[in-house]
């Protein structure tokens, strides 16, 4: 008869605090509309940075391009004037596209970044409705002149998602190396500045090194 | 009744039928067309949100208050998508069969009563025309759901033969073998009700539940009257002729993608989930009817303002009963897995024939004695020894049988010695 019990058990969970949470994605204002917080690494929508004087940090190299296993990145670089650059160096990143609908968020270009131009956000719920919406172009992915994200209509940020990018590029025990434990190895970002390492990375030697 | 040929014992149809008989006919059809489809729709949302409830998430939210709007939205959704047709599947039949299951859905609940005053004998009064409150009350009663529900069983199974692809016509094969096998049980059951009311009319059947029951207070249902076996067997074989967890096999996700409705897309396959629903439902409402006497219960208050609302308690008390079954069939799906089929078939064939087959013997061999005057005590003694010989010598007869197919299974497994063969 342990069927019986069966019953008993599922009827009790209808009296329990339900496990999820009451997740809208943004379609009315009510105050359930709940998003759980989100990993520090999680990736997400992809943001051009620039350096603190506003320089982008893209140098046009092709590099995220090359790598890219859904091929998905269309980069051009040109040379910047070298009285009005808009990049350090010789190169910029003149035309910059990522197709959304073939981006499959492995993060390889983040990896492959030497500069450390391009990181991913915490922002996945972009449902775009048509394809030309779907091909993020150059002026939608870099930041603005304060270091934030641009904010497509069609996509759902909420307080604080525009202060998360880049989790993964501050990890820095790379390889699990704990020597490199607090060491800062990337640069400013426009707006925030040299920003922190990981939480659990900031400082914690590792146990096993 | 005179020899012409009776289409309804309904007292409304009895003389002469004019306008407002007809009139009052439509009517009824089209009230229970509506609450039908109604029901379905609140149906589909009650199950997601109990199922979400017991598995601690929220169920629908989002469309209207506490997503009450979900199926809605869904069907919306459903009838503005492509309807594809498979290639290779046989067109009118493919066609045809959603048809054939929703249809059977609404014909079944024609024979519910929904309401009335039955401590009055169940008739309401209406512009003049004495009328019970269901769409028919024909003299097959009882047997016109019975017929229905075995037509239901072509409409899987043409949808599953029709596909022209192989996951269908698995599931449809394992739909039409269930539904057949269950459809025994089932009728054995509803044989035994039939018994102790003595006609296949439900109107007549409720009338009788409706009667003074045991020490006052414990009405005089059948599900007490039968003794709770037919019951328990109606309950899980209807469970079953539902195709309705733990018996979906038909549909089985795990196995056979959708089963039965996997080629179906569009507004066919919305028929086949309003079919599936709708059926859950009038099953539900025929088990009021039959075991829990349908909207035969107390009066409380009789009439408002001068305007006699007798009747309207039935339906209340119908309700109320419907959805307490709801619940169970929910609760059940929330509960229990699915059956492996070995197991489904020694269930329907094993088990619920014969205790239904069992108990109806038992119960004819009450009443035989009832008539005769025979010594009750008596009856039911011999009846319950001659009931368990019966059951000891079905599970030995199967015990037997499984031995002979194990050994038979072992002889086919053991290698085979070539030197020992030549010899």
């Amino acid at each position: 008869m342990g069927y019986l019990h069966g019953f008993a058990v599922t009827l009790r969970q209808l009296f329990l605090p339900r496990v999820t949470t009451d997740y809208r994605g943004g379609f009315d204002d009510s105050p359930k509309d709940v998003k759980r917080p989100k990993p520090e690494r999680l990736h997400g929508r992809h943001v051009l940075n620039r350096y603190d004087d506003g320089m982008e940090k893209c140098i046009g190299c092709e590099l995220c391009a090359g790598v890219c296993p859904a091929d998905c990145i269309y980069v051009r670089g040109a040379d910047n004037d070298p009285d009005d650059p808009v990049a350090p160096g010789e190169r910029y990143g003149y035309v910059y596209e990522i197709n959304y609908l073939r981006c499959i968020h492995c993060d390889l270009c983040v990896e492959a970044c030497p500069t450390q131009a391009i990181t991913e956000s915490k922002l996945f719920e972009f449902s775009f409705t048509n394809r030309d919406d779907a091909i993020y172009t150059k002026d939608e992915l870099l930041v603005d002149d304060d270091g934030r994200p641009r904010q497509m209509p069609w996509e759902d940020w909420r307080e604080g998602d525009d202060a998360l990018t880049s989790g993964w590029m501050r990890a820095t025990s790379s390889s699990g190396d704990h020597r490199y434990v607090g060491e800062v190895a990337w640069s400013g970002e426009l707006g925030y500045g040299v920003r922190d390492a990981e939480p659990a990375d900031a400082g914690e030697e590792s146990s096993d090194g | 009744m005179s020899g012409t040929l009776v289409l309804a014992a309904d007292p409304m149809l009895a003389g002469d039928i004019g306008l407002v008989e007809v009139v009052l006919t439509l009517a009824k059809v089209v009230v229970a067309f509506a609450f039908l489809l109604v029901a379905v729709m609140l149906m589909i949302w009650f199950e997601r949100k109990l199922l979400g409830g017991m598995h601690q998430r929220f169920g629908p939210t989002i469309a209207g208050p506490f997503g009450i709007l979900q199926t809605l939205a869904d069907g919306t959704k459903l009838f503005f998508k492509e309807d594809l047709v498979p290639d290779r599947s046989d067109r009118f039949v493919f066609k045809l069969a959603p048809y054939l299951s929703l249809i059977p859905a609404f014909l079944a609940f024609a024979i519910v009563p929904l309401g009335g005053d039955f401590n009055n004998g169940g008739q309401v009064e209406w512009w003049g025309r004495t009328t019970y409150l269901q769409v028919a009350d024909p003299p097959i009663g009882i047997l016109l759901f019975l017929a229905m529900s075995s037509v239901a069983v072509y409409g899987v199974m043409l949808a599953g033969w029709s596909s022209g692809s192989k996951y269908p016509l698995l599931g449809s094969v394992r739909a039409s073998a269930q539904m057949v096998s269950y459809e025994a049980a089932l009728g054995l059951a509803v044989a035994s009700i039939v018994l102790v009311t003595g006609g296949l009319s439900t109107h007549d059947m409720v009338v009788a539940q409706a009667a003074e029951g045991y020490f006052g207070i414990v009405p005089r249902w059948n599900v007490i009257v039968t003794g709770l076996v037919p019951f328990i067997v109606f309950m899980i074989a209807g469970t079953a002729e539902l195709n309705r967890p733990p018996f979906d096999l038909v549909e089985a996700e795990q196995e056979l993608v959708g089963g039965f409705h996997t080629e179906y897309s569009s507004i066919r396959f919305a028929l086949f989930f309003l079919a599936e629903f709708m059926n859950t439902i009038t099953m539900s409402a025929v088990i009021v009817t039959l075991f829990f006497g349908g909207p035969a219960g107390p009066v409380l208050v009789s009439e408002v303002g001068g305007v006699g609302i007798a009747w309207a308690w039935g339906v209340v008390w119908f309700f109320l009963k419907l959805f307490v079954l709801l619940f169970c069939f929910v609760w059940m799906r929330a509960t229990l897995p699915r059956f492996r089929y070995d197991q489904l078939m020694d269930l329907g064939w094993k088990a619920l024939i014969p205790v239904a087959l069992g108990w109806f013997l038992f119960l004819t061999a009450l009443e035989v004695g009832r008539e005769r005057g025979w010594n009750e005590a008596a009856v039911t003694i011999v009846s319950l020894l001659v009931f368990a010989g019966a059951a000891l010598l079905l599970v030995r007869a199967v015990r037997s049988g499984r031995r002979a197919r194990d050994r038979e299974a072992a002889r086919a497994d053991e290698p085979s010695d070539p030197v020992e063969e030549r010899a």
